[in-house]
């Protein structure tokens, strides 16, 4: 299962990648970030998977002296936690940003950006 | 065995969803995608015994940022005019 | 050509990625470091039931301290581009039934989110996923009254309140316990019980409410620039 898992996020990420560099317009670019952030936090959780392992949360069907043969890595776990609110705090920024441009140049076309081009 | 096969449907399902998120032309449709993604990507961590991913996930991955976008989508539609809405 | 050319250069991210898909050969056991967090006696040292907790809030709690000051920098530089006049829009009513399913639903859902934070060491949930939802009561209140004021005095206030609450219990533990957020300011409790695990309750709680306060302000300042003109 895990190996499947860590499939799926490697061509999640691709297709995120894909998103980013092929479109021109913001917007896409910014689903494209999501996407990417969603790919990434499922290699990362699935690289914490233990072979028949259960959550990490300890009650009377995995007790405090077997918590160690039986749950899986909470770790990185607890990272992909934090992450996730950090990804929507930053998707939230970016479409900030593209709110201010699309007010300066009634455009989304990243091509139509090229003040600082010379 | 079973968790196999379910974690191998949802990876099609995720994999089609994705396509569309990626490849569809209205920008709509594709915003929704991104949040079905999320949304079955918490399923997984369900299946991968991580239900404190799945709630955040849940409920922030599908909800507000899908909703976030929207509201960024309403004020550029509007302010935008009828021109170029395909586009957008 | 161009095209052709990001292909390539996906085509060789994915040929970086592949050894790392042949070489996983899935886990058998924990990983040195959380066979260390799982073990008997340094669960009774935190006496949390959910160990992803323990780790959030005291093992990697400056990570958690990052993450709150990412999410207060990023509410405040959108506050900052969205400034402007906020003009009112002109909408048609919403139907009676979705007014009155939001007047049952929102109490009922801060109440969820409350409930998430506050048993965040004794089952999956904590501080970030309450945050959320409380953040997802708010936006439905917008959906519902788009007329209504936002309290903007009040979001603040519990805020700054949250954040100078978890710093000052973290300091707490430097003081008094043996290290920056340790948990052992306050007793540790009957191990399962909801006054238990020392000061993790009380940090996540504050936690929670600094994280729905801190979404519900980006929300409002992405709402207030919605205009007809």
């Amino acid at each position: 299962m895990e190996y499947v898992s860590l499939t799926i996020g490697f061509i999640v990420i691709i297709a995120g990648l894909w998103a980013i560099m092929t479109n021109r317009n913001i917007l896409r670019m910014i689903i494209g970030f999501s996407i990417f952030d969603t790919g990434l936090h499922i290699v990362i959780v699935s690289l914490a998977y233990v072979k028949g392992g259960t959550a990490p949360i300890l009650d009377s069907a995995v007790g405090i002296n077997e918590a160690i043969d039986k749950i899986v890595d909470p770790v990185p776990q607890a990272l992909v936690l934090t992450a996730i609110v950090i990804g929507l705090g930053v998707t939230a920024l970016m479409l900030a940003y593209a709110m201010k441009l699309h007010k300066e140049k009634k455009s989304l076309d990243i091509m139509s950006f090229r003040d600082l081009k010379w | 065995m079973s968790f196999l096969l379910i974690s191998i449907a949802l990876g099609v399902i995720m994999l089609v969803v994705t396509g569309i998120a990626v490849f569809h032309k209205k920008l709509i449709v594709a915003i929704i995608a991104a949040g079905v993604l999320s949304l079955f990507a918490s399923v997984l961590y369900l299946l991968l015994a991580a239900p404190d991913v799945a709630m955040t996930e849940a409920a922030i991955g599908s909800g507000l940022s899908t909703i976030i976008f929207f509201y960024v989508l309403n004020r550029i539609r509007t302010t935008n005019g009828t021109e170029d809405q395909e586009t957008v | 050509m161009r095209k052709l050319f990001i292909i390539i250069i996906l085509a060789a991210f994915g040929l970086m990625l592949y050894p790392l898909i042949q070489s996983f050969s899935g886990n058998d056991h924990l990983s040195e470091l959380a066979t260390y967090y799982a073990q008997k006696e340094n669960i009774e040292k935190v006496n949390s039931v959910n160990l992803v907790t323990a780790i959030v809030v005291t093992y990697r709690g400056l990570d958690t301290l990052g993450e709150v000051t990412i999410l207060f920098l990023t509410a405040a530089i959108i506050a900052f581009f969205l400034k402007g006049p906020s003009t009112l829009r002109t909408l048609r009513p919403n139907s009676e039934i979705f007014i009155t399913a939001a007047r049952v639903l929102v109490p009922i859902m801060v109440m969820f989110g409350v409930y998430i934070f506050m048993n965040g060491h004794l089952s999956p949930g904590g501080g970030f996923q309450g945050g959320a939802v409380i953040a997802s009561a708010v936006i439905l209140m917008f959906l519902a009254f788009p007329d209504a004021p936002f309290q903007h005095k009040f979001f603040g206030f519990m805020e700054s309140i949250s954040g100078l609450v978890f710093v000052g219990l973290a300091a707490l533990g430097a003081l008094i316990g043996s290290g920056f957020l340790d948990n052992t300011i306050l007793p540790l409790g009957t191990f399962g019980k909801l006054l238990s695990a020392g000061a993790i309750p009380v940090i996540y709680s504050f936690v929670g409410l600094k994280v729905g306060a801190e979404l519900s302000n980006i929300l409002n300042e992405f709402k207030s620039v919605q205009s007809d003109k």
